[in-house]
């Protein structure tokens, strides 16, 4: 048995997804999010941009404090009143910042849904998984009666992978299992046929086998529904694993942005190249793994410069003082570190 | 039970662990005839998924939890029998690195009045406490003054150093690490796996390293079992486990780690009850090789032509590089 072998310019187009010529899924503009603490501004999310497109897969890549996951809450307004916001988030027609709280919430879990880190918090332990997916249904007018709701709540199990659907649904989260129970959540996330998935951290929780198979699920998923993927992880190998794009955080900020596998092989920005050292292969010597000095700073601590300054090799007496922008730097990859990336005149 | 021919620990043995076995009163098997020995100044990986039984076989070799049977001897001394002063010299070189600094701190204590805590608990006379405390943080890549900071004031990786610090300063000879880098950050974990290297070699201390990390354990130990519901399934030198796994479960556990070269092996479903495990192999309900015979005898460990221990039937009909099999 020969494996396949991946031949430049065979690459099959995704079945579900949409012509080319469509525009971005999802549009985020300069968002920002700030936090009050007793008085104190805690800007957690320092203008964000990203876009994904119709079965394009995002990955979000950051260590803790990052500001990863409340890009994505704040993408699904989920702070409510306890978060102040700046910015667009286009989705469609609509910009979801300019939606009041209703309308939001006919979106949310509609049109854009999301896939928790642990469904063990976003699943009721009172009520059969079945009746929670047919709530979503219903909640959202997808199907006329409680009949159909039922029958589409056994196909959706099944489209996750679940082998036998009907048993599945009427037993309640704490008789399924960690990956049956993601499952699930990814189930009730998808329920709508939602234009945008996001998901944070979906397979921390999880071992590495189980791992597997969702994200292997997320990629048939994409492929039958044509959905963007907006997925948030700390873990370089699940975003080379998911992502055809990849957006690394630092400190609140995108600090670079491009093509996975260009961004992963070559990177531009020095604490993407940094935290990939970081990891240990096969190769790195005992005791001599290329370890970041210091640690990531606090959510929302303040700047003047370049928030990686004092953790950077590169860094000059400029980096302190100047804020980096998020350039041009290849074809569709952007990283902001000027040192790294001097401007050459074109 | 070890078959003669196995890949011995080099050194001087220090921990040996003969067919430890625990079933908790809900049925859950945990260890299932576990044995293993630790060498002086080595490092041995523990591997596997959740519900595997690697903490409670740590919990069980530091005497925090009394095995069903078996036997832990460290350093000549019977562990699950020793009492009174050869108890307390056993804890005195039997040390522990939880997962989460966290919660294994007293919050209300400075950290240097933690480290004292382990001193006194060993009789070290009060007027040595202060310098060793402070070597032991330097060493450890902490400022001495930083012992008198409260634990909520120090980042996850600085803590998690004091928590190394607080295991050694007691000179242990082994170090339990109990997924002691799984909550800090790639860029920080990088310098803790440093310094537990750098400790080693400046020390001599061994380290019984608990992970679900493989190209962590892949990274810190000499020598690495994989454990699969309550059982060791495979044990070999780090070098040879990564590069030539025998256990198909090794196998579908590296090869499904995300990026791993080469072709998936997908393992259907997850782990079973380890309340009512399969008989025979334990894995025989995921592996896509089986076999009429894995239901019916539980295989044990046996040398493979690669020179590890695996227990599988396979390596018994199969010349070494198991070419992939079609699962038809």
């Amino acid at each position: 048995m020969t494996s396949p072998t991946e031949t430049p310019g065979t690459a099959p187009a995704r079945p579900g997804a949409p012509a080319p010529t469509a525009g971005p899924t999802l549009e985020v503009t300069g968002l920002t999010t700030t936090f009050d603490r007793g008085g104190r501004q805690v800007l957690a999310v320092r203008g964000v941009d990203v876009s994904v497109g119709p079965g394009e897969s995002l990955v979000l890549l950051g260590e803790s404090g990052s500001g990863k996951s409340v890009t994505i809450r704040s993408i699904l307004r989920l702070y409510g009143s306890s978060a102040r916001h700046t910015g667009s988030v286009v989705l469609g027609e609509e910009d979801l910042m300019q939606l009041d709280p209703a309308a939001v919430r006919a979106v949310r879990g509609r049109t854009i849904a999301m896939v928790p880190q642990d469904p063990n918090g976003s699943l009721d332990p009172l009520r059969p998984v079945g009746r929670q997916l047919e709530q979503v249904l219903r909640l959202h007018g997808v199907v006329d009666d409680r009949r159909a709701a039922r029958a589409r709540a056994l196909e959706l199990l099944a489209l996750v992978g679940i082998p036998s659907p009907a048993r599945v649904a009427g037993s309640h989260p704490h008789e399924l299992s960690g990956g049956m129970r993601q499952r699930v959540a990814i189930a009730i996330a998808v329920a709508c046929d939602p234009v945008v998935l996001l998901a944070d951290e979906p397979t921390t929780a999880l071992d590495v086998t189980v791992q597997s198979q969702i994200l292997d699920l997320f990629g048939d998923l994409q492929e039958r529904l044509g959905t963007a993927l907006l997925l948030v992880t700390h873990d370089v190998s699940v975003a080379a694993d998911v992502a055809d794009r990849v957006a690394v955080m630092y400190a609140g900020s995108i600090v670079e942005e491009g093509p996975a596998q260009q961004v992963l092989e070559n990177p531009r920005h020095p604490y993407t190249q940094a935290l990939l050292d970081a990891i240990p292969r096969p190769t790195s010597e005992r005791g001599h793994l290329k370890a970041i000095p210091g640690s990531p700073p606090v959510a929302g601590t303040g700047f003047h410069g370049c928030s990686f300054a004092d953790r950077c090799a590169l860094a000059e007496e400029s980096c302190r003082t100047q804020p980096p922008a998020l350039l041009p730097v290849a074809d569709g990859h952007r990283a902001a570190c000027p040192v790294a990336n001097p401007v050459v005149a074109a | 039970m070890s078959p003669a021919g196995a890949p011995g620990p080099a050194g001087e043995k220090l921990l040996d662990v003969v067919d430890l076995a625990k079933t908790f009163p809900n049925g859950t098997r945990a260890a299932d005839d576990v044995s293993f020995t630790v060498a002086r100044g080595e490092t041995l990986g523990v591997v596997g998924e959740s519900g595997c039984g690697k903490s409670t076989t740590a919990k069980m070799v530091l005497r925090l939890l009394q095995p069903d049977r078996g036997a832990v001897t460290f350093a000549g001394t019977d562990v699950l029998r020793a009492h009174g002063r050869d108890l307390k010299e056993v804890r005195r070189r039997l040390q522990l690195v939880p997962q989460n600094p966290q919660t294994s701190f007293n919050p209300r204590l400075t950290v240097r009045s933690s480290l004292e805590f382990n001193l006194r608990a060993h009789g070290v006379a009060r007027r040595t406490w202060r310098s060793t405390v402070d070597d032991m943080l330097v060493r450890c890549g902490l400022r001495a003054e930083q012992g008198d900071s409260y634990p909520h004031e120090l980042s996850g990786g600085q803590l998690q150093r004091a928590a190394i610090a607080r295991a050694l300063v007691t000179g242990p000879d082994l170090v339990v690490c109990d997924e002691a880098v799984s909550a800090l950050d790639k860029s920080v974990q990088a310098q803790v796996l440093n310094l537990l290297a750098e400790l080693q070699a400046d020390l001599g201390v061994s380290y019984l390293f608990i992970s679900h990390d493989l190209s962590v354990v892949e990274h810190i130990s000499d020598r690495v079992l994989v454990m699969y519901l309550g059982r060791v399934v495979e044990q070999a030198t780090a070098g040879s486990l990564y590069r030539d796994p025998a256990h198909p479960y090794t196998r579908a556990l590296l090869s499904s780690a995300p990026g791993a070269p080469g072709e998936r092996i997908v393992l259907t479903g997850e782990p079973p009850d380890p309340a009512d495990p399969p008989s025979g192999c334990t894995f025989r309900t995921r592996c896509p090789w089986v076999m009429d015979k894995c239901a019916a005898d539980r295989p044990l460990l046996e040398v493979t032509p690669a020179g590890s221990l695996a227990a599988c039937h396979l390596n018994l009909t199969s010349p070494p590089a198991l070419a992939a099999p079609s699962p038809a």
